[in-house]
């Protein structure tokens, strides 16, 4: 009985191994095992090598594995790119119609051709081949393709109950053909008990139904890569609950948007990737200085320019850290897992009004554009609260022109907030230096209070808490990372303990306030501290000297291929700096 | 009801004489005699001399980025469909560096009324070439005369389906009052391009120079204003130099009421909190 299993489908771009892999994967979450996904493609829209890795297990993972067992190849590529991925024992079942195909030989690993494109054929219609491969797979794990009914009645059962019938007919002709003519297979964990109230759903959608739990009711976007998929979530379910979404002409219409309908009243975002943030700056900055809140979503992905379109890093740290010229006070969330993704984003809306500046939450292509279990999302959790907002009895008790929207005696420097619409109110905000009712200005003394006010809202903060840890009391080996690759550092952390390192596993949910008092012991107690990051410079390692200090202990893994991380590359690594430890010792 | 008086806000610290002064006494005015109550309207502008509008005009106010009036004012009105919105700025600001912005807020048809006090040159950076700038003028940074193409923007708008477009000129207040007030009434965007002098740093486009040139359209009962053609050909025929409502159509909806997807109460008013069964909704999707 294996402990996990990793499942692969590749092909060509446009062959539907997405859909392949979205029907594999939801029909294993809905039988109760917990699902991570990783989708691999390329920034094209037919050809191209693409595959879509499922990972099942019986505990929550946060990533979707090293290890491969079965194999779904459609063409040569697919073989030639990911066979040496294959366990010992795995499965590579390919069909048989790719002409002259050639497979390495491995007698480790257990070759199944199936004519998956004639069985699909004689079984209604090619496009069906993924069924057959589905079957032929599900013969392999002690699955019957009635498992699969469910995902593909709500797929298929618009075009009709026939198109469903044929779908299930392939897949049956997959697992005849399989049962008839091979007979090793892996056995898939126990079924864990049923608990409906698990979503599987992908970090964008996490975002999206974060933001409208969060209040958000208008949002303007522009289309990016890996972002776009948070603007289709608002396209269908807006309308219903009275809100607006906006296609801008650009990152900068669309971010100017944001700041126009919050400042209007209205919870808005907009979310985009590292070009289009760039875009973003300067606007960041008016937000920051007209006190409108703003939440930005910035899922990364791998720069510089353009750079990679459709793959992961974690590169956009400092930029969304320092950018946009000038200082303002500003909240980075870095979510660690969908749920947090989910979470942060909803609480992005309530701190943007709290403190009446910009919030970004930083998600990646890693974390955004793949399917994730979550456990249940908790509904009482979700009220809102819209901070210092001035009531209409305040507004009447002032005398006219008497409201200081910028009043810089303000409690911890958040003032009074009003929105159009409401009598004696009235101000303007503004990307100028101004006084306290907001008229522009430049004198010396004001500007000070002014930056001063601005400055105090974040003093102190602690509305998200800024890291977690777990490990031994005073480890030797700091484990540190933030955001998406906290769930595969947490599988290299376990590996080390059961190798009696003494070692911990620090991960940062936000950058913004630097969360020193959060991280500073564990910094100051490790001998050791390994950063791994997706980025080539060490971002987070250098914030962390920066703002703790122990420059002589850290030590960094990087990986800026575009690929995530494996458990593997980073284990190894960590195993020679545990090793250089003891040599210290015994010096 | 407000009154005149209750639209003035800040003392304006333009130039002694800048064509400005009459663009903002025009929208105070304009908003009065609409009826406008103070509160329910929101002057958005760019930057330049002419952006500080915002912070002169009694209404709720945002004076934003270079260039980026149109899309705050665009996401203040979809926002809240209740408010009267007017973007405000300069030509540089609002065909230089914001004419993507222009053009795309035409095509929505979005309900603002945009204000460009058009003179011809870059006031607060002292006096470069602007992209309304004619051919050959002599800037700080065009010493030998421009040789750029001016932009177009009464032609643009129109081509660009705009139903309303006007033009107004600094030096006739009444007409320019009634210009603006048109523009709010209208259901959808309407332009009205100013020629607002700068006095201190256009020596050619001045007050004298148009109270020559200036043709007056309003004065003459045989303009159809409801012919794109004819209103284009007028326009070229004088060489841009002409004023009034040029162009009027309430064909096209705008876009909140053409978009059926769009809320029909305003979206400031929509409900933050989810209930239950629109939660329960939501994640039925994810399971
Ligand atoms: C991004 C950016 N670039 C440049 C500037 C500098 N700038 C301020 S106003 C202005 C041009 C002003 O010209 P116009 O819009 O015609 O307004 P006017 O001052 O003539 O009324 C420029 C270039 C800026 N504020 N922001
Ligand atoms: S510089 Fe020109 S545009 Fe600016 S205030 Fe003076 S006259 Fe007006």
């Amino acid at each position: 009985m294996s402990k996990d299993l990793g499942w692969k489908v590749g092909g060509a771009q446009g062959e539907g191994i997405e859909s392949t892999g979205d029907i594999f994967a939801l029909s294993l979450f809905r039988l109760g095992y917990y699902v991570s996904t990783y989708r691999h493609f390329m920034s094209l829209i037919k050809g191209g090598h693409t595959n879509g890795k499922v990972r099942v297990t019986t505990e929550n993972k946060g990533h979707h594995g090293d290890d491969l067992h079965i194999l779904l190849a459609f063409d040569q590529e697919t073989i030639n790119f990911n066979f040496h991925e294959l366990v010992d024992g795995g499965f590579l079942i390919y069909d048989t119609s790719i002409k002259n195909v050639e497979v390495p030989e491995n007698d480790k690993v257990n070759i199944v051709p199936v004519p998956l494109t004639d069985i699909a054929k004689e079984a209604g219609s090619t496009i069906m081949k993924n069924m057959v491969s589905i079957g032929a797979t599900a013969a392999i794990i002690g699955l019957t393709p009635d498992d699969f009914r469910s995902v593909l009645t709500d797929r298929f059962g618009s075009k009709g109950d026939d198109v469903v019938e044929s779908n299930i007919q392939a897949m049956q002709k997959g697992y005849d053909y399989y049962k008839a003519n091979f007979s090793n297979h892996i056995e898939l964990p126990a079924r864990p008990a049923l608990r409906p109230e698990r979503l599987f759903i992908s970090g964008n959608e996490a975002t999206s139904i974060g933001a409208i739990a969060g209040g958000a009711r208008f949002l303007s976007q522009y289309p990016i890569t890996p972002a776009t998929e948070v603007m289709y979530q608002m396209v269908k379910n807006f309308p219903k609950l009275g809100g607006a979404v906006v296609q801008a002409e650009d990152e900068i219409a669309a971010v100017m948007m944001a700041i126009g309908a919050n400042y209007t009243g209205a919870r808005a975002l907009t979310a985009t990737s590292g070009p289009g943030f760039s875009l973003m700056m300067e606007a960041l900055g008016l937000s920051g200085i007209s006190e409108t809140p703003l939440v930005i979503i910035d899922v990364m992905r791998a720069g510089p320019s353009t750079g990679l379109p459709t793959k992961t890093e974690q590169s956009d740290l400092y930029t969304i850290m320092y950018g946009s010229h000038g200082e303002i006070p500003r909240i980075v969330l870095t979510p660690r897992n969908v749920e947090e993704v989910f979470y942060f984003t909803k609480e992005a809306f309530n701190l943007a009004e709290k403190y009446q500046c910009p919030v970004i939450v930083a998600t990646d292509l890693f974390m955004g554009m793949n399917k994730w279990t979550v456990e249940s999302l908790d509904f009482d959790k979700l009220q809102n609260n819209r901070g210092n907002f001035a009531s209409q009895e305040y507004l009447d008790s002032l005398e006219k022109g008497e409201y200081k929207r910028f009043d810089v005696t303000a409690e911890n420097g958040i003032s009074v907030r009003t929105i159009p619409g409401m009598k004696n109110g009235r101000f303007v905000a503004m990307g100028n230096e101004s006084d306290e009712v907001g008229v522009e200005m430049e004198e010396a003394e004001l500007r000070v209070k002014q930056m001063d006010k601005r400055a105090k809202k974040l003093v102190g903060f602690d509305d998200i808490v800024g890291a977690s840890y777990v490990g031994a009391e005073n480890a030797e080996l700091l484990l540190v990372d933030f955001g998406s690759t906290s769930g595969i550092q947490r599988e290299v952390y376990e590996a080390l303990v059961e190798e009696g390192v003494s070692v911990g596993h620090l991960s940062l949910a936000r950058v913004l306030p630097f969360p020193t008092a959060d991280v500073a012991p564990y910094i100051n107690a490790a001998k050791k501290i390994l950063v791994t990051e997706l980025n080539s410079t060490g971002q987070l390692a250098q914030q962390l000297k920066q703002f703790v200090g122990g420059h002589e202990k850290f030590e960094s893994f990087l990986k800026y291929s575009g690929d995530p991380l494996l458990v593997r590359e980073v284990l190894a690594k960590a195993k020679d700096v545990a090793a250089s430890l003891k040599k210290e010792v015994t010096l | 009801m407000a009154t005149l008086a209750d639209f003035r806000a800040e003392k304006p610290n333009w130039c002694p004489g800048c064509g400005d002064f009459t663009v903002l006494a025009a929208l105070q005015k304009a908003a009065a005699n609409i009826g406008l109550e103070p509160e329910d309207m929101v002057t958005v502008s760019g930057v330049g001399c002419s952006g500080k509008i915002s912070q002169y005009m009694g209404s709720y106010g945002f004076h934003s980025l270079h260039g980026r009036s149109i899309p705050v004012a665009t996401a203040v009105k979809l926002s809240n469909t209740d408010l009267t919105v007017v973007a405000a700025g300069g030509d540089g600001d609002g065909y230089g560096i914001g004419i993507g912005h222009f053009i795309h807020a035409l095509r929505r048809n979005i309900d603002i009324t945009y204000i460009v006090m058009d003179n011809h040159i870059y006031g607060l950076t002292t006096g470069q070439t602007s992209p309304t700038s004619d051919k050959g003028t002599k800037t700080k940074t065009a010493p030998d005369g421009s040789t750029d193409e001016p932009v177009h923007p009464l032609q643009m708008a129109i081509m660009a389906g705009c139903g309303y477009v006007a033009q107004g000129y600094s030096g006739n207040l009444k007409q320019l009052t009634e210009l603006i007030e048109g523009g709010m009434k209208h259901k959808g965007f309407s332009l009205i391009n100013i020629y607002s002098p700068c006095v201190t740093f256009n020596k050619v486009n001045t007050y004298d120079f148009y109270k020559q040139t200036l043709v007056n359209v309003d004065e003459d009962p045989s303009y159809d204003k409801t012919d794109r053609f004819a209103a284009i050909k007028k326009i070229e025929e004088c060489d841009e130099h002409l004023t009034g409502l040029l162009y009027h159509s309430t064909e096209k909806l705008p876009y909140h009421e053409a978009n059926s997807n769009f809320p029909s109460t305003p979206v400031v008013k929509a409900d933050i909190n989810l209930d239950q069964e629109n939660w329960g909704k939501l994640i039925a999707q994810f399971k």
